[in-house]
């Protein structure tokens, strides 16, 4: 009885977190698509998580081995997700005031 | 017990940067502080992770952060812009690589099944499902993207005859899972099948419906993730996971609009390629073509210029020499706007990513929406590599396979001037009527070249 609470409460977490994303996303102008994919893909990268118990709970070889692996990936994802994320949108930028002498930030 | 609140706090403290940091993307100059607080939000997760209870040994766990930072560092900072569309479904890939080994990790774990129970093995199900098909969906997609796999749309007799029997198979296997979690060779099965669905989902595509594909895979791979949440009770991985699911749901959405597609045929993998036109009937439709000069005059003198960017920008890389023919223009007087297609490129809000990079500022991109009434006050339209979303077939021709797809209204410029390899038909093979307008003239040759040689020119003039 008690799992099966905890599983519901699993789903509200669930569908209430799908509409935040719904509400948040469909605000997200098309110009930053691509940053939006990079960073969905960085977030989800969290999965992490659950990669470093498996492969440090010392149960067996396999689960260790796997977990191992899903760590390499899902770090992969993180590092490179939110490094080319912060790439992308510090490209861009509006039109500079021809005041300046050109000179650029960065 | 303070050590579960550590962690769960560190958990709650990411679950609220991420949503923060995808509510930062709304606006362009907020987007880039968000997003390092929702990296600050992930360190977070993870260190609290690493004073788990259960992990008791930690030179896997830095092995494996260690070479996962050493690839994925280089795969952050220098793959090339041109190179996002398969960066990015190479990025899918790896996420559903971590939710599946996760989940046969979980099933090994639990005595092959002998002591999960039925909840959790259709979480365990849903998470290796979605996980195994989005492995292999993307890696056949970053193999068409990064060219290794022809582009076009493999097919062969029946294909969705055997694709429907294929997931029926599956669902069947994962019904009898939930019903019978201990079944070892059910639940690996099921894996194997998922990733030739994969396979067979992304064949029959080709490269100009990949926005969609993209999209839809991305969904996949959060599914995948928020299943594993479920699977460990794990409530940001459900939260990001479904952060990540919504926004690919969201821009497939947003895609298959664009394209005129029904959410419905995308979900179910029935597009592929248009069946072939109709055979042109007339004999061949007149070509006006341009010299170098001669649209370095016309542009020169243009009061107002639309530049329509496609694929065919990104394949030449010439976002760098736009820009300075822009320049140009705009020293001369002129007024210069960038017309972007949502699904011109290969994966939603490609052409923006790359006019970002060559330094154009953001608020010289319009919508379509926003710019197709001024294309009747336009001098010169400048069409670099596009074609189906400029074929005016889609608004006229009602026997067009893009019949009904909204459109940049190119055609109603005063003159368009189309920056094309040669007179090869598009990806689809299907005619565009806007090459033989009497308002249009081709200007044949490598994007970039061309580009370089009329400024050359524009500066003479």
């Amino acid at each position: 009885m008690h799992e099966t609470a905890l599983q519901i409460v699993e789903l509200y977490v669930f569908l209430l977190a799908g509409f935040v994303g719904f509400l948040v996303i469909t605000r997200v102008p098309p110009l930053l698509h691509t940053p939006l994919m990079s960073a969905t893909n960085a977030i989800s990268g969290i999965s992490l998580v659950g990669s470093l118990v498996a492969a440090g709970s010392g149960h067996a070889r396999l689960t260790t081995f796997l977990g191992f692996l899903a760590v390499v990936a899902a770090t992969i994802n993180v590092v490179g997700g939110f490094l080319i994320t912060d790439r992308m949108l510090k490209m861009f930028h509006r039109a500079r005031p021809e005041a300046g002498k050109g000179g650029k930030e960065r | 017990m303070s050590r579960v609140l550590v962690i769960e706090a560190s958990y709650l403290a990411a679950s609220v940067f991420f949503i923060l940091g995808l509510r930062s993307l709304t606006r362009p100059d907020s987007a880039r502080r968000g997003m390092q607080q929702a990296a600050v939000g992930m360190l977070l997760a993870i260190c609290g992770t690493l004073l788990h209870r259960e992990i008791v040994e930690y030179h896997w766990i830095l092995a494996g952060l260690a070479i996962g930072g050493a690839i994925g560092w280089p795969m952050g900072m220098w793959v090339p812009m041109t190179a996002m569309p398969q960066r990015i479904a190479a990025s899918h890939m790896f996420g559903a690589i971590a939710a599946t080994l996760v989940g046969i990790a979980e099933f090994d774990r639990m005595g092959n099944g002998a002591f999960v129970s039925r909840p959790l093995m259709a979480a365990l199900g849903f998470e290796v499902m979605f996980g195994s098909l989005t492995i292999t969906g993307s890696l056949m997609a970053f193999l068409k993207l990064q060219e290794l796999v022809p582009g076009v749309p493999i097919t062969f007799r029946g294909q969705n005859a055997v694709n429907g029997g294929l997931f029926a198979l599956t669902v069947a296997l994962f019904l009898y899972l939930v019903w019978q979690p201990d079944t070892a060779w059910a639940f690996y099965l099921m894996v194997v099948l998922g990733l030739v669905i994969g396979v067979s989902l992304v064949l029959p595509i080709g490269g100009a419906d990949m926005p969609v594909v993209i999209s839809l895979l991305n969904s996949y791979a959060g599914l995948a993730s928020s299943a594993t949440g479920f699977a460990i009770g794990n409530n940001v991985l459900i939260i990001a996971g479904a952060l990540d699911g919504a926004s690919g749901f969201i821009l497939s959405i947003a895609m298959s609009r664009a394209m005129n597609r029904s959410f419905g045929n995308v979900l179910f993998g029935a597009f592929g390629a248009p069946p072939p036109a109709a055979a042109a009937g007339a004999g061949p439709l007149p070509v006006r073509a341009i010299s170098v000069e001669d649209a370095a005059v016309q542009l020169a003198y243009a009061q107002k210029v639309i530049v329509v960017p496609g694929y065919g920008l990104a394949v030449a890389q010439a976002q760098h020499a736009v820009k300075e023919l822009a320049a140009l223009i705009e020293k001369n007087g002129g007024e210069v706007k960038y017309a972007i297609h949502p699904v011109a490129g290969r994966m939603p809000g490609h052409m923006n990513v790359l006019l970002a990079e060559a330094d154009i500022p953001y608020d010289k991109l319009r919508e379509m929406e926003e710019v197709n009434p001024e294309f009747p006050s336009c001098d010169v339209a400048l069409v670099i590599g596009a074609n189906d979303v400029v074929n005016p077939a889609a608004r006229t021709d009602r026997g067009s396979p893009i019949f009904g797809m909204p459109i940049l209204d190119v055609d109603r410029a005063k003159q368009v001037i189309v920056l094309k390899r040669s007179m090869a038909p598009g990806f689809a093979g299907i005619e565009n009527l806007l090459f033989h307008a009497p308002n249009t003239s081709m200007l044949f040759g490598d994007a970039k070249v061309s580009l370089q040689r009329l400024a050359e020119q524009v500066k003479q003039v």
